[in-house]
């Protein structure tokens, strides 16, 4: 899932415009509770309180560009109005939403990481969508992600008593070690994995099957 | 064997080899580093030059090694960390490196970005250290850098890593370290250790030499120095009765130095006697008059 949270400067982008169209997410931002159904009408109402015009609309998936054209189809007045759209959803969802209305966009959250949700308001970051997943030569766990240094021949020196030199959490390479040796892929563990090829996140990806 | 430096020299040799180290400044003055290589050079082989350590900005240790080499004769072992430079700036510093005459490298991931006086910097470790020593050894042997690419002229030189000792877990360490000598490391300084049980494991284990293993020892000054360096560094483990001693001195710096002096040389004896180590690093703050001390006293 995407992980998003409010932007906490969001009314400030709003106060030069008058007309405001408020779109949220039915689906990452509604799980994040950041741009549901209640988010989006609590929005619009601390606009409609500040003197302007407000009107809100939940798309299902504003990433999907179909889907976007779906949900707002009865909405093509109300947006041609409006002078800004405020998007309460990732930085996808606000540039396909750009993208279709050719308007000023807000965006009124901040994109986080692609995380796991251990429950509401506890994310973690898991993927950092690197292109070439290497997770089943790491025990099911991304150094690319968990390892600050994204070692992929770890541990570095820092590690102390099992954990991180630079957070609190336990090595990323302990971890893949212990889980690796569960396995009886021990052997796995002691290769020397290659230099990562960077190139082709390097630049903006496209994907066409 | 091809052999380009000194102190791989020695090692081949059999002798046993000291080196120390010596940490470049935020400064674009030179002389410090003029007259502690001065100190060294009538005790060490060779002295390490650390590269930004503790992911603080300094002074370029490509840099401070030609300038002590070219200024006092004693040679370096250029430190260099992955941490700030991807394979092009790596294999372009490896270049300059070898132009300016620098015989042998040791290759660090280096301390986070984070842990600094720039922490907003961005981390870059486009390879670590293993695949660094890789890329080197394929510059050195083959003449081609990562990609195949062919450099003109030789790259003369000696590559080295770090390694643990008192790391917990070991196996992982000892796994990586491992990892290293199979990329192409010649020669490993270890973490500093104090104990002898955790040197022996970790030499039993690699099975030198070669690869030589040289291990790290420290010195200190005081005894606030030794709860520092525990607090500070991964699985360092000082003796009670050491760091009682130094307590007891405190104030006395002819004690201190005794009780320096008496330590050491007993665990650089011990060292000697029942393991395959081949030297001795020794790092210290601010007590480079103790490191003629230790060694005159063997
Ligand atoms: S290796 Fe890590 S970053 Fe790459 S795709 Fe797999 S989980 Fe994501
Ligand atoms: S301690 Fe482990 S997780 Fe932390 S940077 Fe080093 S290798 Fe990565």
């Amino acid at each position: 899932m995407i992980i998003t949270k409010t932007k906490s400067n969001l009314l400030d982008y709003v106060k030069k415009y008058n007309k405001i169209f408020v779109i949220g997410c039915g689906t990452c931002a509604t799980k994040c509770q950041t741009g549901g159904e209640k988010e989006v009408e609590e929005l619009v109402n601390k606009i409609k309180n500040m003197n302007k015009i407000a009107i809100g609309k939940v798309v299902e998936s504003p990433c999907d560009l179909r889907v976007l054209k779906r949900d707002l189809m009865n909405y093509k007045n109300e947006i041609n109005d409006a002078e800004v759209i405020v998007a309460l959803c990732c930085g996808v969802g606000a540039q396909t939403i750009s993208e279709f209305s050719n308007k000023e966009v807000i965006p009124g959250l901040d994109t986080l990481f692609i995380g796991m949700v251990e429950r509401i308001g506890r994310f973690y970051e898991k993927c950092r969508a690197c292109g070439n997943c290497i997770l089943y030569e790491t025990g099911g766990i991304c150094p690319i992600t968990n390892c600050p240094k994204r070692l992929l021949n770890g541990p570095c020196g820092g590690m102390r008593d099992r954990k991180c030199e630079v957070n609190d959490k336990d090595c990323t390479w302990v971890i893949i070690y212990e889980r690796l040796k569960k396995y009886g892929r021990e052997e796995d563990f002691k290769k020397i994995r290659e230099a990562f090829d960077w190139s082709n996140i390097s630049k903006s990806r496209e994907f066409m099957r | 064997m091809r052999i380009f430096s000194n102190f791989m020299k020695k090692l081949y040799n059999g002798n046993f080899v000291f080196t120390s180290e010596i940490e470049p400044r935020k400064s674009v003055k030179i002389d410090y580093l003029i007259n502690k290589a001065n100190f060294l050079k009538k005790y060490v082989t060779a002295c390490n030059v650390t590269d930004n350590p503790r992911a603080n900005a300094y002074l370029s240790s490509i840099v401070a090694s030609y300038i002590i080499q070219s200024h006092t004769g004693l040679e370096t072992i250029c430190h260099m960390t992955v941490r700030d430079r991807n394979r092009i700036a790596l294999i372009s510093d490896i270049l300059g490196a070898s132009v300016l005459g620098i015989k042998n490298i040791l290759v660090i991931t280096g301390d986070h970005t984070t842990m600094g006086d720039i922490p907003n910097a961005m981390p870059v470790y486009d390879i670590d250290s293993t695949q660094f020593i890789k890329m080197l050894r394929k510059m050195i042997d083959e003449g081609k850098d990562i990609n195949e690419n062919p450099i003109d002229g030789k790259i003369e030189i000696h590559i080295g890593a770090v390694g643990n000792p008192n790391a917990n877990p070991i196996e992982v360490e000892l796994y990586k370290v491992e990892r290293k000598i199979k990329a192409g490391a010649e020669f490993i300084q270890t973490q500093i250790v104090f104990d002898i049980e955790k040197i022996k494991n970790f030499i039993d284990y690699l099975k030198p030499s070669p690869p030589f293993i040289l291990i790290g020892i420290f010195p200190c000054k005081s005894y606030r120095i030794a709860e520092n360096i525990e607090k500070k560094l991964p699985g360092v483990k000082i003796p009670n009765e050491y760091k009682d001693k130094l307590k007891k001195a405190e104030g006395n710096s002819e004690k201190i130095d005794e009780i320096n002096i008496e330590y050491f040389s007993n665990l650089i004896k011990e060292i000697k006697k029942s393991t395959k180590a081949s030297g001795i690093h020794i790092m210290t703050i601010e007590y480079e008059r103790i490191i003629g001390k230790i060694i005159n006293s063997l």
